[in-house]
């Protein structure tokens, strides 16, 4: 089942999504068999951001009928704490690392990508790009010509795998995978949570500190399908899949939609193992299929 | 002081078999057999589902595993004894579980309680269904201890029937010291101050409990909640305001030095 992911060679398809899952955290509570045990083909770490950022204020969670709503801000330490503290840990994982960033201004990405351009340690970087542009306010992620102009500055940057992570929340998202595409992105990931909002059960005001938040769990695995599937059609690049994965099956589907690599991200709240589970059923469903071309 | 000598757990969800359940007044304890895991420190806690049927309650909830700190983990046996109060679609649908029924768990987890420093006596204070980290570490204590437990009415205290020696207070008078459990620890402290003081329960009970020590200088340890998604870490929703900043309460808590937080919310 080993994959070629942009010349990285990873065991399997199935790797985590940024921000679901914190292998630093997950050594302190269980230690050594996490390692022994890793669920996933390659390790992509939870947002850096320049600065470092405390979070959205509590309440950070709602759940939702097959799914989970989030309002979490992107905490952490910022690239130097980043840098002196978690990057050593994460590069000793057994798997290739892969580190998401976010930048407010190009500026910003322009510095985080060229602070690891240099670090042999990661393996590939993912660009959140699921944040307003400073200037005028819009969701880079949500324009083709935004993210194209993002990327002309930062393509340049580095040799390493450039993944574009896309935002859900855009109006024709196969587009803007294509802009990615033809300014030189190595990959596209979708996708991230869709925006959603919750309120108080008495007072009827938001719930979420952070007023609204994002929708991930099985609720959004059909969005998540078709979304694969139309960004699949548009761009010749490999695209990393996820939304709702909770069996091999779900993963199966989105591997025939065009991914390449396949994300899991909140079923892991539910079992932390579950990559390991989803990449054993994926694993199976496949040699099945392979013994009925046979036969 | 509060360490980090935490007991790990395997890594993954598991099964464990429900072996017995006992309803206890307002309360059920559910008791699980777990051949595979450590035990528990005391303070620690356990995400929880059953095995099936998790979903498709009141609005089609639940989803997520939920939190619930170790009641009591016996050294005779391999059970796990979990205190629940049915207050929603989680506590609902796990309450209804019976003997051979199944629960996905994960755990232990999280850090948890110290023991007395400068031998002071243990203070323990309980609030509701908050009792129950507190038995077991009545269980694992070598001394005796005070233990002074609030509840809403009577049906709530049966629950102090856990912990051996309790003093009750309950809101509505009908068992007990009419009133709050901290008035009982005010008594306690201007007695005695020379104590440790091991506290859980709603944070207007543990924010009175804050304060009465920070007050009296005497150390406390509070065991918090807060609604978790992983329990692990991984998803940054259970943080608590400190004086340092957030902190997730899975990974650096549930139990934290009541002197770290300026205030619990």
């Amino acid at each position: 089942m080993s994959v070629d992911f942009c010349g990285v060679e990873l065991a399997h398809p199935i790797i985590n999504a940024s921000g679901t899952f914190d292998a630093i955290a997950a050594q302190r509570a269980f230690g050594d068999d996490l390692l022994e045990h890793f669920p996933f083909a390659a390790f992509v770490s939870k947002t850096v951001t320049l600065r470092p950022r405390q979070g959205n204020s509590p309440p950070r969670l709602w759940e939702l009928p097959a799914g989970l709503m989030n309002s979490i801000g992107l905490p952490n330490k910022g690239l130097d704490g980043y840098l002196a503290h978690d990057l050593p840990e994460l590069a000793a994982l057994p798997v290739p690392l892969i580190v998401n960033v976010m930048g407010f201004s190009r500026d910003e990405v322009a510095d985080l990508v060229g602070a690891f351009a240099a670090r042999d340690e990661v393996a590939a970087l993912e660009l959140n790009v699921s944040c307003p542009n400073v200037e005028t306010g819009l969701v880079i992620g949500a324009d083709p010509r935004e993210v194209a102009r993002l990327l002309r500055a930062i393509r340049p940057l580095t040799d390493k795998p450039l993944i574009v992570k896309l935002t859900p929340n855009a109006g024709d998202v196969a587009a803007v995978a294509l802009a990615a595409e033809q300014e030189g992105a190595s990959a596209v990931s979708l996708i991230n949570t869709i925006r959603g909002m919750a309120l108080a059960p008495r007072s009827l005001q938001p719930w979420l500190g952070g007023v609204t938040g994002g929708v991930s769990g099985p609720s959004v695995r059909a969005i998540a399908l078709a979304q694969v599937h139309a960004v699949g059609a548009a761009v010749r690049i490999p695209v990393i899949a996820m939304g709702g994965v909770q069996h091999g099956r779900d993963a199966l589907e989105l591997l025939s939609a065009g991914a390449t690599l396949v994300a899991v991200g909140t079923e892991s709240f539910r079992d932390p193992s579950a990559g390991a589970r989803v990449a054993a059923e994926l694993a199976k469903l496949t040699a099945n299929s392979d013994n009925s071309v046979r036969g | 002081m509060i360490g980090d000598g935490r007991v790990q757990a395997p890594f993954g969800a598991r099964r464990a078999r429900v072996s017995a359940r006992e309803r206890l007044g307002a309360y059920v304890v559910l008791r699980c057999s777990d051949p595979v895991g450590p035990r528990p420190q005391a303070g620690q806690f356990y995400m929880l589902m059953a095995a099936t049927r998790w979903g498709g309650g009141e609005a089609e909830r639940p989803f997520l595993p939920r939190a619930f700190s170790v009641l009591r983990a016996p050294p005779t046996n391999r059970d796990l004894h979990f205190l629940l109060e049915d207050v929603g679609p989680g506590t609902n649908r796990l309450c209804e579980l019976e003997a051979g029924a199944e629960v996905s768990l994960v755990g232990p987890l999280g850090i948890g309680f110290a023991t007395p420093r400068e031998r002071r006596r243990a203070l323990l204070v309980g609030g509701g269904v908050g009792i129950a980290p507190l038995a077991i570490w009545q269980d694992r204590l070598v001394e005796s201890v005070t233990v002074l437990l609030g509840f809403r009415d009577a049906e709530h205290a049966a629950g102090a029937g856990l912990l051996t020696g309790a003093q009750v207070a309950t809101d509505d008078g009908s068992i007990g010291h009419p009133g709050l459990v901290t008035e009982l620890l005010g008594n306690e402290l201007d007695a005695d101050a020379h104590a440790e003081v091991y506290a859980c329960g709603p944070p207007a009970m543990l924010e009175a409990v804050r304060s009465l020590c920070a007050a009296r200088e005497v150390p406390a340890q509070l065991a918090l909640e807060s609604g978790m998604a992983c329990g692990f870490g991984a998803c940054f929703g259970c943080v608590v305001a400190t004086r340092s900043g957030y902190v997730r309460l899975c990974v650096d808590g549930p139990v934290l030095e009541a002197s770290r937080l300026e205030v619990v919310l």
